[in-house]
C-alpha cells in the first residue's frame, strides 16, 4: 500500500533528511516509526501525506505516485489518508461535532450521512457527550480524541500519527492507544512515529528505527531500542 | 462540479458566523467601505447632474445665422441649401424677423412690452437656426457658414460655449478619477482588514487542508464574507445619500425654475444610484477578500 524506493529528501536549507530508504508498509500493519530527534521521523511522516516531496525516489500509495499530485489536488489525496498530530490541530472556532464534521463537508456528503457518521466516531473515541463543547473547553487527552475521530470519519485506509501522544500524561495515552489499536483491528493501516518506548515495547508491533535519514533497523514485533 | 444545495448553506452559514466572531474586524471593513461609499456616492450624484447639465446645454447649442435683410425668397433658399450640405449640419430650421420679435418681447418680460413699438418697424433679421450632429463641432460649422451669401452674422455664445464645455469636461475627468481613486482605496483598506483576520487563521487555513478541503471549498465562505461586508457597508450610504439629494432636490429645483438648467428628479435617479452603490460595495468587499485570501492559498 505505501512503497518508497530510493527516496532522498534535501531541504532548501541544506539539511538532508532522509537519506536514501527503501521500505513498503502493507494493508493492515501496525508501524512504529522510532528514532532519536532529527532522524528524519516528521518528514518520512511529512512525505506521506504529502506535506513534503521526495528531492528523489518514489512514493507510491495505493499505485499513486506521490510526486505527480499537483499542489491544488493535494487536498483530495489527504482524504483517503487520516492524519493525526501532537498538537491535534483542531479548528478552535468549531465544535467537537463540526470539527469532525467537517472532513465530511469537504466531500459534500449529505447532512443525514454527517450526522450519522461523526455520532458514530464520536461513540467510538467515547465523546459523544461532549459534541457541542469546543476544543479549548476539553483536556488533551480529550482533544486528541476528537482529532482522531476526525482522522477516521471517512474511512480511510491509512492513518499517520505524528507524535500523537507527545503531549498526554501516560494514562491518557494508553486510552489513545486503545483507540488507534481498536482502528487497526477494523483494517486500517496504521503509521505512527514516536518517542515514547512503553508504547512499542508494551504494544508489540512492526518497528522501523530511523537514523540519519536512513532506515538502521526493520523488525516485526521489535523493541524500542534507545535509552531514556 | 457543481455545488450541492448542502454545501452552499454550509458556506453562507460559515459567512454568517464569521463576520460575528471577528466582530471588530467585521466593523473596521463596513466602516471602510461606508466612507468609501459615501464619497463616491456623493462624487457621483454630482457628476451625474454636472452631465445632466452639460446635456442641455449641448442640446440647447445653436448657431443663429442672421440673414442679410437685402436677401430676397429665393437667395434665402439657396443659402438654406448650402448650410444643409455642410456635413456637421443636423437640422436647419427658419424663424421670421416677426417670430424673432416675438420670443424677444417674451423673453424680456414686462419690459419687453416696450419693444412692441418695433411690430411695425421691425429692426431684426430673419434667422436660420442651425443645429449641429455634434455639439463640439459647433464652432467648426459656424465658420463654414460665415463665409456663404447673405449672411449678415453668425451667432452662438462662442466664449460661453467653449468655457462651459471646457470645465463640465473638466470636472467629468476629476470626477472619474477620484471615483476610481476611492475604489481602490477601499479595495485595499478591505484586503487589509480581511487580511489580518486571515493572518489569524492562517492555521486553520492550513489545518482544513490537511484534512481535505479544496481550495475553493476554503474560498468560499470568505468569498461571502467580503461580499456580506460589502453590502452591509452599502446601506448607510444608501441611506443617507436619499435623503440628502431628497432635501437638496426640493431645496435647489424651484429655484432653477425657469432656467434651462434642470437637476436629475429622485425617482428614478436615486434608485439606479442606489443600485450603483450597493454594487460597488458588494465588488469592493468581494475583490478585497478574494484577494487577500489568495495569497494563503498558495502554500
Amino acid at each position: 500500500m505505501i512503497e518508497m524506493k530510493e527516496v532522498y529528501k534535501k531541504y532548501r536549507n541544506g539539511v538532508t533528511a532522509i537519506n536514501g530508504i527503501d521500505v513498503r508498509i502493507d494493508q493492515g500493519e501496525f508501524v512504529y516509526i522510532v528514532g532519536p530527534s532529527g532522524a528524519g521521523k516528521s518528514t518520512f511522516i511529512k512525505m506521506i501525506y504529502r506535506e513534503e516531496v521526495p528531492t528523489s525516489g518514489t512514493i507510491h500509495m495505493n499505485g499513486i505516485d506521490l510526486a505527480k499530485i499537483k499542489m491544488k489536488k493535494v487536498p483530495i489525496y489527504r482524504r483517503n489518508i487520516g492524519v493525526v498530530f501532537q498538537d491535534f490541530k483542531l479548528l478552535p472556532t468549531l465544535t467537537v461535532y463540526e470539527n469532525i464534521a467537517f472532513a465530511l463537508e469537504v466531500i459534500e456528503a449529505s447532512p443525514k450521512f454527517i450526522k450519522k457518521r461523526v455520532m458514530e466516531v464520536l461513540d467510538l473515541v467515547g465523546l459523544k457527550h461532549k459534541a457541542r463543547m469546543l476544543p479549548t473547553e476539553l483536556s488533551g487527552g480529550e482533544q486528541q480524541r476528537v482529532s482522531i475521530a476526525r482522522s477516521i470519519v471517512n474511512s480511510p485506509k491509512v492513518v499517520i500519527a505524528d507524535e500523537p501522544t507527545g503531549n498526554l500524561d501516560p494514562e491518557t495515552t494508553w486510552e489513545i492507544m486503545r483507540i488507534f489499536e481498536e482502528i487497526n483491528n477494523r483494517g486500517t493501516t496504521l503509521v505512527m512515529a514516536t518517542h515514547n518506548r512503553d508504547i512499542v515495547n508494551t504494544l508489540k508491533r512492526r518497528v522501523i528505527a530511523i537514523e540519519g535519514g536512513k532506515i538502521v533497523r526493520d523488525e516485526q514485533r521489535g523493541e524500542y531500542g534507545y535509552e531514556g | 462540479m457543481v455545488m450541492k444545495v448542502s454545501t452552499i448553506r454550509r458556506h453562507a452559514r460559515e459567512s454568517l458566523k464569521s463576520l460575528g466572531r471577528n466582530g471588530w474586524m467585521t466593523f473596521a471593513s463596513v466602516s471602510a467601505v461606508t466612507v468609501t461609499l459615501i464619497l463616491v456616492g456623493v462624487f457621483f450624484v454630482i457628476m451625474m447632474n454636472l452631465n445632466r447639465v452639460a446635456q442641455t446645454v449641448e442640446e440647447d447649442v445653436q448657431i443663429r445665422v442672421h440673414i442679410d435683410v437685402a436677401a430676397n425668397k429665393h437667395d434665402q433658399d439657396t443659402l438654406k441649401t448650402a448650410i444643409q450640405k455642410i456635413p456637421e449640419v443636423k437640422t436647419v430650421t427658419f424663424s421670421s424677423k416677426e417670430n424673432e420679435l416675438k420670443e424677444l418681447v417674451k423673453s424680456m418680460g414686462d419690459e419687453g412690452k416696450a419693444f412692441k413699438l418695433f411690430e411695425q418697424d421691425n429692426p431684426l433679421n430673419d434667422v436660420f437656426i442651425v443645429k449641429t450632429k455634434n455639439p463640439g463641432d459647433t464652432m467648426k460649422a459656424a465658420s463654414k457658414i460665415e463665409k456663404l451669401n447673405f449672411v449678415a452674422k453668425v451667432k452662438y455664445g462662442q466664449d460661453k460655449v467653449e468655457k462651459l464645455f471646457k470645465f463640465i469636461n473638466a470636472s467629468r475627468n476629476v470626477g472619474a478619477v477620484l471615483i476610481i481613486g476611492l475604489f481602490f482605496t477601499a479595495i485595499f483598506l478591505i484586503s487589509n482588514t480581511i487580511k489580518i483576520t486571515i493572518i489569524a487563521r492562517r492555521r486553520e487555513i492550513k489545518i482544513m487542508r490537511l484534512v481535505g478541503a479544496t481550495n475553493s471549498f476554503i474560498r468560499w465562505p470568505f468569498f461571502l464574507e467580503g461580499l456580506w461586508l460589502g453590502i452591509l457597508g452599502a446601506i448607510l450610504p444608501i441611506i443617507l445619500i436619499s435623503i440628502a439629494y431628497y432635501r437638496a432636490f426640493d431645496y435647489i429645483n424651484p429655484k432653477l425654475d425657469g432656467t434651462f438648467i434642470k437637476i436629475l428628479p429622485f425617482d428614478p435617479f436615486m434608485y439606479q444610484v442606489s443600485g450603483i452603490l450597493l454594487l460597488m460595495g458588494a465588488l469592493i468587499g468581494v475583490w478585497g477578500s478574494l484577494m487577500s485570501v489568495r495569497k494563503f492559498l498558495k502554500a
